[in-house]
């Protein structure tokens, strides 16, 4: 029997407020275990936690760049259960009436028409602390991540792969950076995701028990444990078994699934609307407001750079890829008029000198208007390409401006025919024998002599001119 | 409405309460009085209303996103009855 996938995707997205949810302690990563806690968020009792203003803005901003429908009233509910990392006994989250619902969005996996991926709700919640295990002979719990905020975005089951889910997953991550409310960081945990898949008999019209995947922390993981747990399960079923309601922790280091054990037991959290927080009320306002400040999004400045700058469809895939690195473009882009020469350069030198050093967009030591410079002295015809490489990797070593490098290390482009023609006759001189050979019908020769000439004036030579010169000296 | 004995058996095990037999008699029977009286609601007529999460007529308490200092780890541990550094220290958790 053939069988078909069935994913949905639960992701939690660390919004990159400086306080916590519902108290006024930091958000910040790496402190003293406990040294960002107060009674909110280590459940004392009687502590009133209060909404964080900046979390509701996220969330209308993540809920209009989906497609959402932002609700006018949404409220809070406590979800119950134990765990040591959980103070309270409850986590503060969305259940009835969450903040956003209805959303979509498109996506598009090579070779295959755009598909339309429902979200079914965005809700805000507050994440819970962090176990050490093997302190002692006990557990260590750290509460400074308990009520550092999160949405969880969740979708339909509407995923028939991985490569969808995937595609989806990177839009998602490329929406929440560009809209600025989340770090992107999946290393870090700042961006996870949870995956229920099941499989059923190809045509069903019902879906097969389904096993969650927990905390998938890669693209490439997300991908490697949904196809894993398919094949698993359509293993299991084809040999009479049948699939399980569970939890399944993906490991890496085997590329499998694993049943977490002790989770069984179904879960049951007794939602109920949270006393200590009053309803939450987004005037049409509040939500016009917000869709106004909203930065472009990937997609919309994708389709600007093709049709107002003239960019192909890839460099504009390429450069959009993170707003950081769209912003470096546009400005060089902008200053240098040249948007062709700039995306070359950004896509070229400028990535693969960040790459070989490690290092993001956000720290290069050249910046856009320097670049647009550089670019400028190539335009005027004042440096041959080649030499700009040169001058480029002195700007990012000593951040000087381009003309001066040029200036100071002699590099700036001869056209001077008198020059030119010196070096050319020194080396016809001193090559008789490929001077024969090219004058007797080899012309391939043709480029040693180019080579010889720019080398021996260092490559500043005008490439035309050597050229011209140089067919006109060999006619002889 | 009453509630029977393997209710009151899942609602303890969530709250993680072991309860004897006769404790759980008792509670069953107890509980159940105290749904049959809360069933009394039932007989108003809420058709038309929407449900009520909360009583008070106040909306959109906001905080600004600022950071307020944090009590620190002696305050914050001094309730602990176990810790280790500045951990609090609980039964090993096995994932």
């Amino acid at each position: 029997m053939n069988y078909q996938p069935v994913i949905g995707l639960e992701v939690h997205v660390q919004l990159n407020t400086r306080s916590k949810i519902f108290c006024g302690c930091s958000t910040r990563f790496g402190a003293e275990p406990n040294a960002h806690t107060c009674p909110v968020c280590l459940g004392l009792p009687g502590a009133l936690p209060v909404l964080n203003r900046q979390v509701v803005e996220s969330a209308i901003m993540a809920g209009l760049a989906t497609n959402c429908a932002i609700a006018h009233k949404s409220i809070f509910a406590r979800k119950n259960y134990f765990y040591p990392d959980l103070p309270k006994g409850y986590q503060i989250s969305q259940f009835e009436q969450p903040i956003c619902e209805k959303g979509w969005l498109d996506i598009q996996v090579e070779g295959q028409p755009p598909k339309r991926i429902g979200i079914t709700r965005i809700h805000m919640e507050e994440d819970a602390g962090k176990l050490v295990h093997g302190l002692g002979n006990g557990s260590g719990v750290d509460l400074n991540r308990a009520g550092t905020p999160l949405l969880e975005v969740v979708s339909e089951p509407d995923f028939r792969s991985a490569d969808e889910a995937v595609a989806y997953l990177k839009q998602l991550h490329q929406i929440v950076t560009y809209l600025g409310i989340c770090d992107g960081n999946m290393e870090e945990g700042s961006f996870r995701c949870d995956a229920n898949v099941s499989v059923m008999p190809v045509g069903s019209a019902t879906f097969g028990t389904r096993a969650e995947i927990k905390n998938v922390n890669s693209f490439k993981f997300v991908k490697a444990a949904i196809e894993y747990e398919i094949t698993r399960q359509i293993d299991l079923l084809s040999d009479g078994g049948t699939v399980v309601q569970e939890t399944r922790l993906f490991d890496p280091a085997t590329g499998t699934t694993r049943s977490m054990r002790g989770k069984e037991e179904a879960h049951d959290y007794r939602y109920f609307p949270d006393p200590d927080l009053v309803p939450l009320v987004i005037s049409a306002e509040w939500v016009e407001r917000t869709k106004k400040e909203l930065p472009e999004l990937p997609d919309v400045k994708r389709q600007r750079f093709i049709t107002e700058l003239g960019l192909s469809e890839y460099d504009a895939e390429v450069l959009t890829s993170s707003r950081s690195l769209a912003a470096y473009f546009e400005e060089t882009a902008a200053v240098a008029h040249n948007p062709k020469a700039a995306a070359n350069w950004v896509m070229g030198e400028v990535t693969r000198t960040l790459n070989d050093r490690g290092l993001a967009i956000n720290s290069c030591p050249v910046p856009p208007r320097r670049l647009a410079d550089l670019l400028h002295l190539i335009d005027k015809g004042a440096i041959s390409n080649n030499i700009a490489k040169k001058v480029f990797e002195a700007m990012w070593q000593s951040g000087k401006e381009p003309a001066a490098i040029v200036e100071e290390q002699g590099m700036a482009q001869v056209s001077d025919t008198g020059a030119i023609e010196a070096a050319i006759d020194q080396i016809l001189a001193a090559n008789q024998g490929q001077v024969e050979e090219y004058r007797s019908g080899k012309e391939k020769v043709f480029g040693f002599f180019v080579g010889q000439v720019m080398r021996a004036m260092k490559g500043t030579a005008n490439p035309a001119v050597v050229n011209e010169l140089l067919l006109n000296k060999l006619k002889g | 409405m009453g509630i029977t004995q393997l209710e009151i058996e899942h609602v303890a095990r969530l709250a993680r309460l072991a309860l004897s037999d006769a404790e759980n008699e008792l509670f069953s029977s107890q509980m159940s009085a105290i749904l049959c009286y809360v069933e009394t609601l039932n007989e108003l007529d809420t058709d038309g209303i929407i449900p009520t999460a909360h009583a008070v007529p106040v909306q959109n308490a906001f905080r600004s996103d600022a950071v307020q200092p944090s009590i620190g780890t002696d305050q914050a541990l001094s309730n602990a009855p176990d810790r280790v550094e500045t951990f609090f220290r609980v039964p090993p958790v096995i994932e």
